[in-house]
């Protein structure tokens, strides 16, 4: 038996919907290739069907994502990264493919990634105190803003960035308590693939984050127009007209929209992609009756 | 209708004697388990699409009996369902009304009232649903209370300790007394809660017991218990239906009722009706859906065939 050569096992990369690895409803698949062209692997090529369940998946999900506490979600996060610092490997070798990048190039952008998700894991629950807070009144009352979650998000991913862009756009979506309904890079869409594998294994409810592959201009224009999708970033969505006509399918139920621009990931962040899928709502509350003093305490 | 069916007429010699009715019920063919649920199986893989779905979701919809059977039914939630009822999108008013609501006895006049002149049936449950297990005094006057309230249907239980125990003739006779309360004042449903029942084979006969016995209709569960309505279960009871029909040129009516809860269900088991007794059960007269959940679906699908949008559940009530 030892002089027989090992054939080696190819990976059937798969959809990631309501934390189910499915294959396209449609059967279909498209090539993927390496910068250089040479055949990599067959990812799915999802159809609008394939949408449509990831929104109800999303949907489910969204009431007990939202309603976690900031410090839960903080957490698993943060186990996230911990999962793809044990893969780093794995993707190191997709992102060097995929982007025809060295292989240290490819490591420092993992290595970015990964730092990603620790910095938005560290933003959960910190986030309430820089957007929300107690507002002054002149009356015997507070009154409290807190920023709430917008619901289901699509996502157009990055194009040219397939890993670090990938969880730079996800990730602030999911840290603040919104679901989201990814289209992964056309060209590049197999580390977003694995990173499915790996949310997997994170402790993330199914549904949270949900990865199609496949044409943003084939099912973009039926999420932007899903009555039951609340918000689009539009990042990826480079390709002629498509962004335009997305936002304008994306007001007919007044959609929260991320308009396309260009971005350099490896920079901080900041919170405006947090804040771009946050809903501030403002309450008041009677302090209780006031003593002589002048004050209830 | 004549109080006297010719059904009963036509089985007199059947339903003589308890000795006679076992004999005739434990004759019948007993059921091919395998291939039945095999044929229910085939009949659900029907591509249905564009003007075809869009025509069996209006039919759906006009077929459904909306349900509130829970303990905590008030009159205002019962208010609020004969509303959908009457209008079920109001953002769409070419939207078909459905067949009836169906609610606990008590609720009968709320419901009635509430959906008064818009064609809509008030269905009540009855005979100490949902296990039945009731003197018949009791559930005889369970039955005339429903229907001094407004009733236009009754859904009754069968006693499923005295069928699985054998009694047949017991159950005959319940069914045909409270058929006798119902008169021409309301149509009968018979609930067999098939998911009780154990095997095909009694599911089978409980259909022809049912029928003989006056049955309007006959209905497969209450939704109450773990199996309700199947694809299998129910093409089993059309089967039985349209042997019925050859037989006694009687027609009656089928309903699924529990756990059928997405369009593309409900589109399964029309294509069951019309591939087993054919389009004279195509109509809300002859075929029910027992349901609640179910008419949102179809609401939502509904609107995106009209408008090329998926729906979401912000854009129909909550219930």
């Amino acid at each position: 038996m030892s002089d027989v050569t090992r054939l080696s096992v190819f990976k059937t990369y798969k959809l990631y919907v309501g934390g189910k690895f499915p294959r396209s409803e449609s059967g279909r698949v498209y090539e993927v290739t390496d910068s250089k062209g040479k055949w990599l692997a067959n990812a799915p090529l999802s159809s609008r069907k394939d949408a449509r369940d990831a929104v109800v998946a999303a949907r489910k999900a969204f009431g007990g994502w939202a309603g976690a506490t900031a410090y839960n979600r903080g957490q698993i996060l943060y186990r996230v990264a911990e999962m793809l610092e044990g893969r780093k490997g794995q993707f190191v070798h997709e992102v060097a493919h995929a982007e025809g990048l060295s292989k240290n190039k490819a490591a420092e952008a993992v290595e970015a990634a990964i730092d990603r998700w620790v910095w938005y894991a560290g933003w959960t629950d910190k986030i309430a105190q820089v957007v929300g807070g107690a507002n002054p009144v002149a009356g015997p009352y507070f009154n409290l803003s807190t920023p709430e979650p917008t619901g289901v998000v699509t996502v157009v991913a990055p194009q040219d960035s397939s890993f670090l862009g990938l969880v730079s756009v996800i990730a602030p979506v999911i840290a603040t308590g919104n679901t989201a309904v990814v289209i992964a890079s056309e060209k590049a869409p197999l580390p977003a693939l694995s990173l499915g594998e790996v949310l997997a294994t994170s402790d993330l409810p199914g549904g949270v984050v949900n990865i199609l592959s496949g044409k943003a201009s084939e099912m973009g224009p039926h999420l932007a127009a899903h009555q039951d999708v609340n918000a689009i970033d539009l990042t990826g969505a480079t390709d002629g007209d498509l962004a335009r006509d997305l936002e304008v399918a994306a007001a007919d139920n007044l959609k929260r929209v991320l308009r396309p621009r260009t971005e350099d990931f490896t920079e901080s962040p900041g919170t405006e992609r947090m804040t771009a899928f946050l809903e501030t709502k403002t309450v008041w509350h009677p302090t209780g009756s006031l003593g002589a003093s002048g004050s209830s305490y | 209708m004549p109080t006297t069916a010719p059904a009963a007429l036509a089985f007199a010699d059947v339903t003589a004697s308890d000795g006679a009715l076992r004999r005739f019920l434990h004759g019948l063919p007993g059921v091919d388990a395998v291939g039945l649920e095999a044929r229910a199986a085939s009949l659900g893989t029907r591509s249905i699409k564009t003007t075809a779905k869009a025509y069996a979701i209006d039919l759906a919809i006009s077929m459904i009996d909306l349900t509130t059977l829970e303990g905590a039914d008030t009159p205002g939630k019962v208010r609020a369902l004969a509303a959908k009822a009457v209008n079920p999108d109001p953002t769409d008013r070419t939207t078909p009304k459905t067949a009836a609501v169906c609610v606990y006895p008590d609720m009968v006049a709320t419901a009635k009232a509430a959906v008064a002149g818009s064609g809509v049936k008030v269905a009540s449950v009855a005979t100490a649903f949902p296990a039945g297990r009731a003197a018949l005094p009791v559930k005889l006057a369970d039955t005339a209370d429903a229907i001094a309230a407004g009733a236009d249907e009754i859904d009754m239980v069968i006693d499923r300790g005295a069928f699985l125990a054998g009694r047949y003739m017991e159950v005959y006779e319940q069914i045909a007394a409270i058929k006798a309360e119902c008169g021409d004042r309301a149509r009968l449903k018979v609930i067999f809660e098939t998911g009780e029942l154990s095997t095909y084979d009694n599911i089978r006969r409980a259909s022809w017991l049912g029928m003989m016995a006056g049955a309007d209709f006959i209905k497969t569960s209450t939704g109450k218990v773990a199996v309700n309505a199947t694809p299998a279960n129910t093409l089993l009871m059309l089967e039985a239906v349209r042997d019925f029909r050859a037989q006694t040129g009687v027609q009656i009516g089928v309903k699924p009722a529990g756990g059928i809860r997405n369009t593309k269900e409900a589109i399964k088991f029309l294509v069951l009706v019309n591939e087993t007794v054919g389009e004279d059960w195509l109509d809300n007269h002859w075929f029910r859906f027992g349901a609640s959940s179910l008419l949102n679906d179809l609401l939502m699908q509904r609107q995106k065939l009209a408008t090329g949008r998926y729906s979401g559940p912000d854009y129909v009530t909550v219930d």
